[in-house]
């Protein structure tokens, strides 16, 4: 068990680390530096800068030292909570995304719990009654799930709610709450919005691991387990829920390694369209704008959520699994 | 199963097994079908197209979808009605009206603007046209957009881009993900182990926002190919990884199989294992495993081109097209700027369905 | 204990079909035998002959797309007040209240894999607990100190702590062990145990159908042991039922069906075992081809295209019944009964 766990640990911090060289590389891509973006953006204003200032300030920010150098000192930086300034905001990298991270992560497990809402039942569903109508249409609409983007979903049910309810369905919260400071009333209406872009996120993620589900609970229905207890008296629907949908549960947990990134990635483009207050439209505004501190923040912290959203699903399974938790199998 | 039938499945090929289970997937079937059609398409977009897809108007910017009418008099002559733009007044918008007195019929295989078929054949034939007008003035199947260009032949063109950078981007992750794949899953060891973190890493980070950060970075002043091919490179860095990953796994159950051991004691060299045992072996997997990943690939030059990060204008994809359809009132308005997301639902699942049937052949021999 | 001689279970004529995409496999073809309380009845026969599917047969468990297509199997079961009552299974619903009163209750089951019969993410006692508490009226607790005793019957070291073991913790005979515990659970008149030992290795095997053995002397309990080793049949059985592709070709006391073995296919499953008294590595006899595709059953008797006896005319046009050859000694074949007229073209 124990060398489970330090493996999942080593491995996350090692994924995290190459999280932050990854968002630094991002940062470092666009030609020219921040001082170049900088000046460009003064020029526009038509605000003169001479030579001897611009020197000043890529001193001020390190960029005159060699790129490992500015990689450290940008980790350390964060380490120390300054994770730099927006220049298309004019405010600190942290103020600019404030609630932004929260709502990101509310956001998507929101999502995450609405894909595994619908994708359990139905899963157990279509392998128990394999090949039936239900299992068809499911299979159906699973499919069709697979194949409509979710941003162009968003766009196609902020397009039908514009036009036969004259609403803007966008957005997580009603106008009056959206610049007050948070009270329950706000929670109560964040609520009340959230199902919605959740559920389009979530749409796009349960086709396949309807898929999984079914596909596991396929094979352990033909495991000699089941005979077993379907042997000893059990009724059917006690003995499937209890037995094999029990042990297919452990590899559906496992998904959601592969489902965070994927949600998050959903979360950041259908934000755009119903404009969310989450961390996707300002990832897209920093990087229209070449605000690579911002935009490298906002890649670390969505890369950070993925790592350890997948630790934390790594420790539940090794909770839910004896025969992790009793190092049978290696890997989950 | 009678024994005729029996004695021809045990002397088909690989290939003809693979083929005949395919057939049984009638789903999968038709779904090649509607991907040769498309990629007819994108052989002939400037056939299909009747417009100069670039050609702007702002007096007919925004129109709607023209009805076609296939009857006149009781007679089959497919025409639709000319149409007189006005602007409305109170709103400022213009605003359109069918003269049904005005008929503009409509013909095939018409002369229209020059192009080159496949790129050097010189021609000017179009599928369709019209009779006794100016096409740009008179005939707009799909309705136009926002700067008056002819949003059907516009799709014509986004067709040929969108479904090309998904063959390209698809390619260049194909040769990474053998390449790499090959190389972890032949050699193993601290080779695989590194290859394998490297793969996991990527695949640990939210595809749109790593897709987004690193076309960000493509210069905003590179002409229209330059940034075509920057932005499929910068799908494939991720795209390759999934393959990668079908490669070694394949490289790896081979490697423990009996007839690539008794080559190996036969004395085969390592290479001759490689191509002639195993490469053969693997290389209908191989081709489902690319038909599964092409619609991610087309979907995030969609998602980026949507979101102003991919392809730019002048050049036209499905995501270019689409960008008009950000704002909601616009859409509210003229909905017909949606019509670029059919393509894009379509593909991506007739891929799916094609590679799920491909997938299923791929392995003829199991049950 | 007059009624000894009566059997618990009586299987008459039963047939089971798979209907699959590919055509009707008759994996069960009218098996007819009968196993007494206090008794022990070796089916035997070569993987796929029907011997497992017979055995979900009598449990109504038999997966899709198989399904009973005709026969009867009865059971004599306790009523509450002490009477014997007779129930036609094949007559009852598969789910139905009381089928699923009879299985593991009356009858229990030992699967063949000890490694993947029990749920590898429950320990043994919440398996044992459940189906105690499922067909009793005791407590939690109760249960579980039922399910210690159990766990102890079977020879299960520390039972107090291997009731809360996971199955990976225990070694295939301990599991095996663990399964037969969950079987005799419900304290049931007649066990059925589908090759009990086949994965297990030698040392193991025998302690395993020693406490078979054991419980059975305990308990008087009816046995159905099923395996495709002779051995085993020797050491266990009182009544043999030789199967071959879905049918009993031969049956009788195991002193009959080793000592004077009649049909061919028996006899050449006991040429088959090897001997202590045999020349040292000298190659032991086969029964020559394989088992037919189940699509391609052979007309006539289903084992003449292996058959060093076979009289052709006869065995490939005429299907053999089971008959007498002696005093509860039957067997199916053209070589002690020759074909009446009314057999002809009972094939189909």
């Amino acid at each position: 068990m124990f060398a489970y766990f330090a493996r999942r640990g080593v491995l996350a911090i090692f994924t995290l680390w190459a999280v932050t060289v990854l968002s630094f590389i991002i940062i470092q891509l666009p030609p020219g530096d921040f001082v170049d973006a900088y000046m460009a953006q003064l020029a526009v204003m038509e605000t003169d800068v001479s030579e001897q200032q611009m020197e000043a300030m890529r001193r001020q920010y390190a960029l005159d030292r060699p790129i490992h150098e500015q990689y450290l000192r940008w980790m350390g930086n964060m380490f120390r909570g300054n994770f730099g300034t927006s220049m298309l905001w004019k405010q600190s990298v942290l103020d600019v995304i404030g609630d932004r991270l929260a709502m990101t992560v509310v956001v998507s497990l929101g999502a995450v719990l609405l894909t595994w809402a619908i994708a359990l039942p139905i899963g157990i569903y279509s392998a128990v009654r394999q090949y039936s109508i239900g299992d068809y249409a499911f299979t159906f609409v699973g499919f069709i799930g697979l194949g409509v983007p979710n941003f162009l979903l968003a766009l196609l049910l902020m397009y039908l709610g514009f036009v036969l309810y004259d609403a803007n369905i966008g957005g997580l919260f009603s106008p009056e709450y959206q610049l007050e400071p948070w009270s329950w009333g706000k929670v109560r209406d964040l609520l009340y919005h959230l199902p919605l872009p959740a559920l389009i996120i979530a749409l796009s993620g349960t086709a396949e691991l309807i898929r999984i589900m079914r596909a596991n609970l396929l094979d352990e229905l033909r495991k000699p387990y089941v005979i077993t207890a379907r042997a000893m008296g059990l009724s059917e629907r006690r003995l499937i829920l209890k037995y094999p949908v029990r042990v297919a549960l452990n590899p559906f947990v496992s998904t959601i390694g592969y489902l965070l990134p994927y949600i998050l990635s959903g979360s950041v483009i259908v934000s755009f369209v119903l404009s969310l207050p989450t961390l996707g439209p300002i990832l897209l505004g920093s990087l229209i704008a070449q605000d690579m501190f911002l935009a490298g923040t906002i890649i670390l912290m969505l890369g950070s959520l993925t790592v350890i959203g997948t630790f934390i699903s790594d420790l539940l399974l090794m909770w839910i699994d004896p025969r992790i938790r009793f190092g049978m199998v290696q890997e989950g | 199963m009678s024994a005729v039938n029996e004695e021809r499945i045990f002397v088909a090929s690989q290939w003809r097994l693979m083929w005949w289970r395919f057939r049984k997937h009638r789903v999968a079937v038709v779904a090649t079908v509607g991907v040769v059609a498309f990629y007819l398409v994108v052989l002939g977009a400037d056939f299909f197209a009747y417009t100069d897809p670039n050609t702007t108007e702002a007096y007919r910017s925004l129109m709607p979808p023209q009805p076609i009418r296939f009857f006149d008099d009781g007679k089959l002559s497919p025409h639709v009605y000319g149409v007189v733009g006005k602007r409305d007044l109170t709103t400022f918008r213009r605003v359109y009206e069918a003269d049904p007195s005005q008929k503009v019929k409509i013909r095939f295989f018409v002369r229209g603007f020059k192009y080159e078929f496949l790129g050097f054949i010189p021609a000017d034939r179009h599928l369709i046209g019209v009779e006794g007008a100016q096409v740009e003035e008179s005939l707009f199947i799909l309705g136009t957009d926002s700067l008056g260009r002819d949003v059907w032949s516009r799709l014509m063109y986004a067709t040929r881009t969108s479904l090309t950078i998904g063959l390209v981007a698809v390619a260049l992750s194909l040769l990474l993900g053998v390449l790499l794949g090959g190389i972890s899953g032949f050699y193993g060891g601290v080779v695989d182990n590194t290859i394998q973190r490297l793969i996991e890493i990527l695949r640990s980070i939210p595809t749109i926002p790593l897709w987004m950060g690193l076309a960000a970075a493509v210069p905003r002043q590179w002409s229209v190919e330059q940034i075509y091919f920057a932005i499929t490179i910068v799908i494939a860095l991720r795209g390759w990884t999934g393959l990668a990953r079908v490669v070694r796994g394949r490289f790896l159950s081979l490697r423990e199989e009996d007839f690539v051991t008794a080559a190996e004691l036969a004395g085969c060299s390592r290479k001759r294992i490689i191509f002639r045992h195993m490469v053969p072996s693997f290389q209908s997997h191989i081709i489902a495993a690319v038909t599964l990943a092409i619609p991610a690939m087309i979907l995030a030059e969609t998602a980026l081109s949507f979101l102003g990060l991919g392809l730019r204008p002048p050049a036209i994809s499905w995501g270019v097209m689409l960008q008009q359809a950000q704002n909601i009132e616009t859409v509210a308005l003229s909905p017909w700027l949606l019509v670029a997301a059919l393509p894009v639902v379509v593909v991506i699942l007739a891929f799916n369905f094609m590679g799920d049937g491909l997938r299923d052949a791929a392995d003829p021999y199991g049950v | 204990m007059e009624n000894d001689r009566q059997p618990i279970l009586s299987v008459r004529n039963l047939k089971t079909n798979f209907f699959t995409d590919e055509g009707i496999v008759r994996a069960v073809d009218g098996a007819s035998f009968d196993v007494r309380l206090g008794q022990t009845l070796g089916v035997v026969g070569e993987s796929g002959c029907g011997k497992s599917v017979t055995a979900l047969s009598i449990l109504r468990i038999v997966p899709r797309p198989g399904r009973i297509v005709g026969g009867e199997i009865l059971l004599r079961r306790l009523t509450e007040d002490g009477y014997e009552r007779e129930v036609a299974l094949t007559s009852l619903g598969e789910n139905s209240q009381e089928m699923r009163s009879i299985r593991g209750a009356e009858i229990a089951l030992v699967f063949q894999e000890p490694m993947t019969s029990l749920s590898p993410v429950h320990t043994i006692g919440n398996q044992i607990i459940e189906v105690a508490r499922l067909h009793r009226k005791v407590s939690k607790q109760e249960a579980r100190q039922m399910a210690v005793e159990l766990l102890r019957l079977v020879g299960i070291p520390r039972a107090e702590t291997a009731i809360d073991a996971y199955p990976l913790q225990l070694s295939g005979g301990m599991r095996q062990r663990a399964l037969i515990a969950l079987a005799l659970s419900c304290d049931p008149r007649l066990l059925i145990a589908d090759e009990p030992t086949t994965a297990l290795d030698v040392t193991t095997q025998a302690q395993i159908l020693d406490l078979l053995r054991s419980l059975q002397e305990q308990r008087g309990m009816a046995v159905i042991l099923i395996t495709h080793n002779m051995g085993v049949i020797a050491e266990m059985a009182d009544q043999v039922v030789v199967m071959y592709l879905g049918q009993v070709v031969e049956e009788g006391s195991v002193d009959d069906v080793f000592n004077a073995s009649k049909h061919p296919y028996t006899q050449a499953l006991l040429r088959s075992i090897p001997s202590i008294h045999s020349t040292p590595k000298a190659q032991l006899p086969t029964i020559s081809g394989t088992i037919p595709h189940p699509y391609n059953r052979p007309a006539g008797c289903p084992f003449h295209p292996r058959c060093p006896d076979a009289i052709s005319g006869v065995c490939d046009r005429h299907e053999p019944q089971l008959l007498s050859v002696g005093d509860e000694h039957q067997v199916s074949c053209f070589l002690y009964h020759p074909p009446s007229t009314e057999n002809e073209g009972s094939f189909n």
